[in-house]
């Protein structure tokens, strides 16, 4: 049926004719509903004639009330269904009479009224496999009418995924009364489901079945497309076939698509994990072999920061990532800065010392955590917020990946920012560039050094907090970051933050690209050697910075 | 130019023991009762084989590191690379007595459906031809990886973290069922080796002697060649290499000499290791694994060799004693001894005798100062 657009009065017709017409082509569809009520109504003695099928009590009679009483559309259809899936349909051995147990009593099937007086000896309809998938399907059926919205888009689901075709009656029904557009395209594509398969269906309807499936362009509409019966005429079939094709490639589409978002989602979490060690080894040069254990103690934070919001105030628990963030970037910035004043102070132009020393530190992180928390994954939860997925397309997006990403570009820039504009970030630059130079300027580099790296250590933090929502909290969740994020810098190109960025997102894409040809770990593995090589091409990566500074 | 002596005094001393080690702890194995307090229990023997492995190792790291600068965060995969060589000739060996008893393919490979033995299992039930894959498969990775870095001038982290992703691939690598290595168990279940029974005592007498006598053959072979002039030259790199380039050397070239041959000597550790340890599984190309070797030539002093062996011995040694009395502290005490030899000691146990014992020297008049050899960086 056709909806006409509500901006349809740009067209010719006045507003007041194009509105009659609506309404009379409204009146007309109610009058048809409305006369096929009362005829349906008037079918009454027909569903008792159904109902007493039941008291045969046998399975075969049962799964044909059933069927018959989906497609009768007497009002207390749904209610015999339910009971009988219940259990509350009961029957009388002796006279055949049948009833529903309520909770207020007995109640007479056909007229719905209350029964004054029942037999004592009543038993249930049994049901095999059978009666429970005629059941399904008559409940699929009778959902369809259902009144809320989001029932009927579910009725309307199963019933595309069932095909039955005693629905058809029962769905062209309800595409008649639908109101909402979104229920309204499932039914009909449910119809079209059926349509398909039924073979003695007119020809343009079932025509325009395959194409309106076809446009579908999923995994579901090909297969839908595939079971067209064999005895269908040619021209249909040369539809399904060109209709098979049409969705094989929007699903070739939309797989691209989605691996192109897996990869965005990948580098997010790529350019999380790597954008303090951009600071650290970027800017400062500092091998921080213990960036991971960063990121780990920023996600221990989340958890501590959600077991006391558990206990002590349930009711902020959707702002406990909120909370966590200051908190994790604090503790893991000071836990930077002891560092740096303790180990890597003494350690500055030897990188490989540094590497070994830092490293050094991350065991000791390591199993402090393992001792403290012990060694099995802890619990994280997300807040509402961040949990739920919404559909474009194909694709279904979850929040949790979508806030990653956002969360990934805000801290990108704002680091950026502070970096660029901000006297702190004057000092860091001047300080990488020439500490010498800076020192004579009046630039206290020590303090300088150890801010440098608290920054870089408080980014890995906050990037744990984020990571804690999609990563196991162990112990061992920085050692999964750190190769990644050195690749990440390192390809990117040393002290370019841009680069990091470049870097993040190009091999979290082509990880997730390589991953449909290549599987998983050959994917990873594939990438590794292609830094390996990249790296013999350009040393110093992407965007290498360039000047004398380089060369030290 | 002064001509250092192949054999220095700590030289001859460590050859001197690694190889009365070899006799001598046999020897009161099988000589001495049980009961009396030098006898070495059974159990010791394979454990102080490892160590010697490792010692052998680390040698091979140091002579990158400490004479050519090059910080492998990759060796774990020479070792690797080695080991699964042995390991394969091992498992071609255990023939029909497999628990599927397939006269060619080895148990995982029946698990896993194999119609047919890979390609490159062939020739593995060979000894010779196994032997020299161990020598051939490390060296020519070594030499592929090396020929691309070297002529790149890609130098200091950005090597190390290249090595290291490469040990990451290849444990990735490994660790796929279908690459044909036995996946994530790897290979073990070994029954023999050249015939004689993998776990009877006699065999593992005489695999820890072949390790002290690699051991100290391997330590020959590094010292004869960082004591030649190509030694110079290597060292010469490491502390300038920008300058010895423009004298006219080709820098890559004894970088890759350097750097085949200690992947070979990491490739022989690991084939000798693999039999007395029964087992070689992916977890070897860890990336971690590779540092902690690296951190026993920090130990033992970078660019000594003696020292390298020795710095593997003491951290083995303390795992080995902390992982039986207080598991949790040893990656505290193994995380400590990172941070404060690079702080205190970054010379190494050796570096730290050396300069005590020339302050002992200095109390009174001394005869021939030497000067010291030890790496700028």
């Amino acid at each position: 049926m056709m909806r006409l657009p509500p901006s349809v009065p740009q067209a010719k017709t006045s507003p007041s004719t194009l509105r009659t017409l609506l309404l009379s082509l409204l009146a007309v569809l109610l009058a048809g509903l409305v006369a096929s009520i009362p005829a349906r109504a008037q079918s009454q003695p027909d569903i008792s004639g159904i109902i007493a099928k039941f008291g045969n009590d046998s399975y075969s009679d049962t799964s044909d009330a059933i069927a018959a009483l989906a497609t009768s559309g007497s009002p207390q259809a749904a209610a015999v269904v339910e009971a009988l899936a219940a259990g509350n349909l009961l029957y009388d051995p002796a006279s055949k009479a049948v009833f529903i147990r309520t909770p207020s009593g007995m109640v007479d099937p056909a007229s719905g009224a209350i029964v004054g007086s029942a037999p004592a000896t009543l038993s249930p309809v049994r049901a095999n496999n059978r009666v429970r998938r005629a059941l399904d399907a008559a409940a699929g059926a009778l959902t369809l009418l259902n009144a809320d919205p989001a029932k009927r888009l579910d009725a309307a689901a199963a019933v595309f995924k069932s095909r039955d075709a005693a629905a058809l009656p029962t769905v062209e029904a309800a595409i008649a009364k639908e109101t909402v557009p979104a229920v309204k395209a499932a039914l009909a594509q449910a119809r079209a489901a059926i349509l398909i398969g039924k073979a003695d269906a007119p020809e343009p309807d079932r025509r325009a079945a395959i194409q309106l499936i076809a446009a579908r362009g999923d995994q579901d509409s090909i297969s839908l497309l595939r079971s067209l019966p064999a005895n269908s005429s040619p021209a249909l079939k040369a539809a399904a076939e060109a209709g098979i094709t049409k969705a094989e490639e929007s699903l070739k589409f939309w797989a691209v698509v989605q691996n192109v978002w897996y990869g965005l989602s990948l580098g997010s979490v790529l350019l999380l994990a790597a954008i303090g060690l951009a600071i650290t080894f970027g800017v400062m040069g500092v091998i921080n072999m213990a960036h991971g254990e960063m990121v780990m103690l920023g996600a221990y934070t989340t958890f501590v920061v959600q077991e006391l919001i558990r206990q002590k105030a349930p009711y902020l628990f959707d702002w406990s990532l909120t909370i966590a963030l200051p908190l994790a970037f604090l503790f893991t910035a000071l836990v930077g800065i002891l560092i740096e004043r303790t180990v890597i102070r003494f350690l500055y132009g030897r990188p490989l010392e540094t590497l070994l020393a830092t490293w050094g530190v991350s065991l000791i992180l390591q199993q402090a955590v393992r001792s403290v928390f012990g060694p099995t994954n802890q619990e994280v939860g997300a807040p509402s917020w961040m949990s739920g997925a919404f559909q474009i397309g194909q694709l279904s997006i979850t929040y949790n990946r979508l806030w990653i990403i956002c969360f990934a570009l805000i801290v990108f820039f704002t680091l950026l920012l502070v970096l660029r504009r901000t006297p702190l970030g004057l000092y860091v630059r001047a300080v990488t560039q020439n500490r010498r130079m800076a020192a004579a300027m009046g630039i206290r580099t020590g303090r300088i050094d150890a801010l440098t790296f608290g920054l870089g250590s408080g980014i890995a933090g906050i990037a744990g907090v984020a990571l804690s929502q999609i990563d196991n909290v162990s112990p061992n969740l920085g050692q999964g970051y750190i190769i990644d994020s050195f690749m990440v810098v390192v390809f990117g190109g040393v002290g370019n933050l841009w680069g990091t960025l470049v870097g993040a997102f190009t091999l979290g894409v082509a990880n997730k690209l390589l991953e449909p040809f290549a599987g998983a770990v050959l994917g990873k593995i594939l990438l590794l050697v292609f830094i390996i090589l990249f790296i013999q091409k350009r040393p110093r990566g992407l965007f290498a910075l360039k000047g004398r500074a380089v060369e030290s | 130019m002064n001509r250092t002596r192949i054999i220095d005094r700590t030289g001859g001393i460590f050859l001197i023991v690694v190889l009365a080690a070899g006799v001598l702890i046999p020897a009161s194995n099988l000589l001495l009762p049980a009961g009396n307090p030098l006898h070495v229990p059974d159990y010791m023997i394979p454990l102080l084989g490892k160590y010697l492995c490792y010692a052998l190792l680390a040698v091979a790291v140091d002579l990158v590191w400490g004479y050519c600068g090059v910080l492998s965060l990759g060796h774990g995969a020479f070792f690797a690379l080695g080991g699964y060589a042995m390991g394969m000739y091992l498992m071609r060996q255990i023939g029909s007595r497999g628990v599927y008893g397939n006269p060619v393919l080895p148990d995982f490979m029946v698990f896993l459906n194999y119609k047919e033995l890979p390609w490159f299992w062939e020739g593995f039930n060979i000894f010779p031809f196994a032997m020299l894959m161990v020598l051939v498969v490390p060296g020519t990775l070594a030499f592929v990886f090396g020929w691309f870095a070297f002529r790149s001038r890609v130098t200091g982290v950005y090597l190390s973290i290249i090595t290291q992703a490469m040990t990451f691939a290849l444990m990735l690598a490994f660790f796929r069922n279908d690459m044909g290595f036995g996946g994530n168990n790897g290979l073990t279940d070994f029954k023999d080796i050249l015939g004689f029974p993998i776990s009877a005592p006699s065999t593992r007498l005489t695999l820890f002697f072949l390790s002290a006598v690699a051991l100290a053959a391997g330590y020959l072979l590094c010292r004869a060649l960082v004591t030649s002039k190509y030694g110079k030259v290597l060292v010469a790199v490491r502390d300038a290499e920008s300058r010895t380039r423009f004298l006219g050397y080709r820098v890559e070239n004894y970088k890759l000499v350097a750097w085949v041959l200690s992947a070979m000597l990491a490739g022989v550790a690991g084939a000798l290791y693999v039999p007395q340890v029964g087992i070689i599984n992916p977890s070897e190309f860890a990336p971690a694994q590779s540092i902690e070797m690296v951190i026993w030539v920090a130990v033992g002093g970078r660019g000594t060799l003696v020292g390298a062996a020795l710095g593997a011995l003491i951290v083995n040694a303390g795992k080995t004693w902390f992982t039986g009395v207080l598991p949790e502290a040893w990656l505290f005490a193994l995380g400590a001894l990172f941070v404060l030899v690079t702080l205190f000691l970054p010379k190494g146990v050796l570096g730290l005798a050396a300069s005590l014992s020339e302050k002992w020297k200095a109390r009174r008049p001394s005869s021939d100062p030497t000067p010291s050899a030890t790496p700028a960086e």
